[in-house]
């Protein structure tokens, strides 16, 4: 036999579906079938299914001066981090993105005493968005507004197809709301990306930009929002194209624009967002209109918030001076730390240095003492002294985590953590106890 | 748990009816008590003023808005006097920010003001978990929330066939599922409206499709809340925030509330508490000939019990405003030009966040600051007027005592008067200085504990100091005998408390938090007939409009790990 544990939030995009069913067995240890979730989300539970055949590390591991793993315990891993925080003169602490809230407070508790950088994936992800919304600000909704009142819907340099791939169904393109009985048919979806892609496809007009072009194109469309002319031709696409998708955007009664790293990632950057933020601004002198961050990873908007909270700023947190938290992207930001090799330790949590730094800066990690913490092998475990595992959150977890648009939901436990298996909470809750002893006022 | 006896202050308390006399007051177990043993520790409090540890009826401290104002304005961290040399780290966590500070500096400076409960003026229920999350994570201070209803589209379609036990059942279930402390009404219909770009005016406009109007909203959810007999009344900010010449739309939502009596057990008078009252007693047509309707305003105030205030006071000072008022948010970026956020939730509300600059140089703000003052002094009833800032609104609730100094001392009020650029326009627009009433030590005690403890229902336990009710004593350098000559000094001495007991225990000494107890969150259970309609309903339009599955709604036990539950019966 064996029972379904329903309204599971999915722990793996920005999306955070929450309509999961998990079939477990009966001594709530394994997983035997997932519905609803989205290939990703699938094999995020299902890898950890015996029947998958998926090699868990359950316990710490040290890299040995010949380059090999040796097994250690919890302790032992909890003693090599906090003496390596109480040594460090600043260490990085990056990642926090596939974590609950509640493990975040912990470790920025353990930061704060420490005196580390804390930052997240923002920082290589929508950081320029956080940038150009310190600027401009940011007029936004629900992802429910969307689904209930929306007909006009920008996909700008994004591919939830693939990225987020419940997104149009649960949200921007097919459901039926409440003033939107007619769903699909009702809406006009309008894609802008330099390449066709799998959501262009789904797009009543598929709108592409010369690379790079993104600033030039919008500047167009608010230029034309605005009654004035633009020339033939801008960022590679032809006037009246940019005339018509305008006047589409006019007549609807509720537009939203979704945007993703073709904007925040090509050049311009928070320049990007900046103008389609005060395309938004225009917009709404015509109609209502919104726009939303296709976040990335399913807890990055959580550890915005919770640093935000606790500290004032989203990312790229200086906490070395103890006595209050600075902010200067670029002076603070992790690459940047790591480029010019101003860290001197580096503890990367619930993320992957390995896979999406840039090599210089990887490589920087990789040369001065390092922890992991993370429930899976990654590229960053396997360049870290240290890799201390952890049960996975949402999965054997239950914890906070924020969705692309800020609504807060509760991940669930779906079954046992693996025997003897700390979480992060714990984690870090002993670090921390380990560290104040270390450093004399306990 | 310890003793202690506070001697020889000079204590003002209505609730025991002692106006700056000498007397000892004792606790216990977390209780003022008549009497505590040889053991007690004993603090002088020769020369002192003692009053109840503070409550502030209304300000935004934690939530979805409060904390995107935190992120997008940095700058509220980096040009501020904090960085130049004030409290950075003084107890166990960095505080930060100013207008909207962080959840630590937030709990360390209303316990260093001695203040010991706040309520959090507007919870989203969509963002309920991230209100208690904010909550859990804010030392000392008690709080709670106020769920918004004015904009709820089942609100709407219960009102609008005018049933009140299906809205009372629906009520009692969002206060259950949001740990929600009472109704909150922000600009009723108005949000609404304004997912489709527009907004509701006076208290006759329709919502589009709703089908309904402000005043149907307003009456609909004060007969919900004595159905209800909820230990707080309805708690409105009425249509038009913030307009020049709103006074009429103001009195014309007061006047919804006559008629009504409060039906409950907590002590609580008034079915109708009108907050930041004054963003919404203004005259004039426009910019120009603005000025202050605070008399029209008090007039009916003060001959209506049925209403209690709060004022909303300007502090002059740059700050964030934020608001489920979705639509003047948008207003006001459009007069001041400055970055605007704006969240509209689904079936449930909105909300807006822009900074603004209250600059004694701009006519307007000036006229605004002497609104709020007029307010308080043309109140007759103390025990129905409350001073806030509509944190962060109007000013930070950091800057109370120096409202308080003005509320105190006519010469800084005359001072400040004379200070503005526009000081002859803005004294012809205003009536502030005909009014001589200089607010008493008493009046103040009233005024920012009795008032708010009972307005809040939570009259027999907090903002009092007689036997039996909570230990929470603030004690402050003042003596009554002599008062400040410098003005200036009440300012200070209002920051910085001698002493704050909470619950019984000593959290701050001489200015400085000395230890940092586990805080409680209050919820209201409001227990009301099930009707299988409404669940149907909630079910419905969970399965269909909601991108939340109902079983993922309700705020977990875990995130309020010391809750007060009140227990409320409705008056079937």
């Amino acid at each position: 036999m064996a029972k379904v544990v329903t309204d599971v939030v999915c722990p793996f995009c920005g999306t955070l579906c929450d309509d999961i069913a998990i079939t477990v067995t009966d001594d709530g240890k394994d997983i035997i079938d997932c519905q609803n979730a989205c290939a990703i989300g699938s094999e995020k539970f299902l890898k950890l299914s015996s029947s998958h055949g998926h090699e868990r590390v359950t316990r710490p591991r040290k890299r040995q001066p010949d380059g090999s793993y040796k097994e250690i315990t919890y302790d032992e891993a909890i003693e090599y981090t906090a003496q390596m925080l109480a040594k460090a003169k600043k260490t990085l602490w990056y990642g926090w993105a596939s974590t609950s809230c509640e493990a975040m407070a912990v470790g920025h508790k353990v930061a704060e005493k420490a005196g580390t950088m804390v930052d997240n994936c923002a920082t290589v992800c929508h950081g320029s968005s956080l940038l150009a919304i310190q600027d401009v600000g940011v007029p936004s909704c629900t992802l429910g507004e969307v689904k209930n009142r929306a007909d006009r819907i920008i996909f700008w340099g994004c591919n939830p197809a693939h990225a987020h791939p419940r997104h149009m169904s649960r949200y921007s393109i097919f459901p039926r709301g409440f003033f939107t009985t007619k769903g699909h048919k009702g809406r006009k979806i309008i894609c802008v990306d330099c390449r066709y892609t799998d959501t262009a496809k789904c797009a009543d007009e598929f709108i592409q930009v010369d690379q790079s072009y993104d600033y030039e194109l919008l500047d167009a469309f608010r230029t034309v929002a605005r009654g004035h002319d633009i020339p033939d031709f801008v960022g590679g696409v032809p006037k009246e194209k940019i005339v018509k998708a305008v006047e589409t955007l006019k007549e609807g009664r509720f537009g939203v624009i979704f945007f993703g790293m073709g904007m925040t990632h090509t050049l311009g950057r928070n320049h990007n967002v900046d103008i389609a933020i005060n395309f938004t601004r225009d917009m709404n002198d015509y109609t209502k209109f919104s726009i939303v961050a296709m976040r990335g990873h399913w807890n990055v908007t959580g550890s915005g918030q919770v640093l935000s909270w606790q500290y004032g700023f989203p990312y790229c947190v200086d906490l070395t001076r103890r006595t209050h938290a600075r902010y200067q992207p670029g002076d603070t930001s992790s690459v940047d730390l790591l480029r010019r090799k101003e860290v001197d330790a580096c503890i990367c949590i619930a993320s992957d240095i390995g896979a999406h730094f840039p090599i210089e800066a990887t490589r920087h990690m990789a040369q001065i003492p390092s922890v992991c913490i993370d429930p899976h092998i990654n590229l960053t475990t396997e360049i870290s002294d240290v890799h201390i595992p952890v049960a996975l959150v949402g999965v054997e977890v239950e914890g906070c985590a924020y969705r692309m648009d800020n609504v807060p939901m509760r991940c669930r436990k779906v079954i046992d953590p693996l025997e003897g298996m700390l979480t992060d909470e714990e984690l870090l809750e002993r670090i921390y106890v380990r560290l104040c002893e270390i450093m004399g006022d306990a | 748990m310890s003793e202690f006896l506070i001697k020889n202050g000079h204590v003002f308390d209505v609730v025991s009816g002692v106006k700056g006399d000498k007397k000892d007051i004792a606790i216990k177990d977390g209780k003022i008590v008549d009497k505590v043993s040889s053991k007690a520790k004993t603090i002088d409090a020769t020369g002192k003023t003692v009053m109840a540890g503070a409550l502030d009826i209304h300000a935004h401290v934690a939530g979805p808005k409060v904390n995107l104002g935190r992120w997008f304005r940095p700058e509220d961290k980096w040009f501020r006097g904090e960085m130049r040399g004030g409290i950075r780290k003084q107890a166990s966590r960095m505080e930060q920010g100013f207008s909207i500070p962080s959840v630590f500096r937030t709990g360390y400076s209303y316990a260093r003001m001695g203040y010991t409960f706040v309520m959090e003026a507007a919870m989203p229920p969509l963002y309920a978990r991230h209100v208690h999350e904010e909550i859990h994570d804010t030392p000392i201070i008690d709080e709670a929330a106020l769920p918004v209803f004015g904009n709820n589209w089942f609100v709407m379609e219960y009102l609008k066939e005018k049933d009140i036990e299906k809205t009372a059942a629906y009520t009692s279930w969002l206060m259950k599922m949001t740990k929600g402390y009472g109704i909150k009404v922000v600009n009723p219909g108005g949000t609404e409206a304004w997912g489709w770009g527009l907004n509701c005016l006076g208290i006759n406009d329709e919502v589009p499709y709703f089908d309904i109007t402000p005043a149907d909203i307003t009456k609909g959810l004060i007969e919900t809340n004595e159905f209800l007999g909820l230990p707080h009344s309805v708690h409105i900010h009425p249509n038009s925030l913030g307009d020049p010449g709103n006074s009429p739309v103001t009195l014309d939502t007061m006047k919804l509330a006559s008629g009504y009596k409060a039906k409950n057990k907590f002590g609580r008078e008034q079915v109708l508490h009108m907050t930041h009252l004054q963003f919404h007693s203004y005259g004039g047509s426009g910019w120009g000939d603005f000025c202050s309707a605070s008399r029209d305003i008090m007039d009916y105030v003060n001959k209506h019990p049925e209403i209690t205030f709060d004022t909303g006071n300007v502090t002059l000072d740059e700050t964030t405003t934020m608001t489920a008022d979705g639509p003047f948010e948008h207003h006001l970026c459009a007069l001041n030009h400055l970055k605007w956020c704006n969240v509209d939730v689904e079936l449930e509300t909105g909300s807006g966040v822009v900074p603004f600059i209250y600059s004694p140089n701009v006519f307007p703000c000036a006229v605004q600051w002497a609104v709020g003052l007029e307010l308080a002094l043309l109140a007759k009833d103390p025990m129905r007027t409350m001073i806030t800032t509509d944190h962060p609104n109007a000013g930070p609730f950091t800057r109370y005592p120096r409202v308080f100094k003005w509320l105190m001392y006519k010469k800084t009020r005359d001072e400040q008067m004379a200070a503005f650029k526009n000081s002859g326009k803005v004294a012809d627009a205003t009536i502030l200085n005909e009014l001589d009433r200089e607010i008493t030590l008493y009046e103040l005690s009233q005024m920012t504990r009795a008032a708010p403890a009972k307005a809040l229902g939570l009259g027999s336990m907090c903002g009092g100091l007689a036997v039996g009710m909570n230990a929470e004593v603030a004690i402050y350098n003042i003596d009554p005998a002599k008062m400040p000559t410098n003005p200036d000094d009440i300012e200070t001495i209002f920051s910085n408390a001698a002493y704050l007991f909470k619950d019984g225990e000593i959290v701050v000494q001489d200015g400085q938090i000395v230890s940092e107890p586990a805080k409680k969150t209050f919820w209201v259970d409001a227990k009301t007939p099930e009707s299988k309609q409404v669940t149907r309903d909630v079910r419905e339009k969970f399965l269909r409009y909601y991108t939340v599955t109902q079983a993922n709604y309700e705020v977990p036990d875990s995130y309020a790990p010391h809750p007060y539950v009140i227990e409320t019966t409705a008056n079937v």
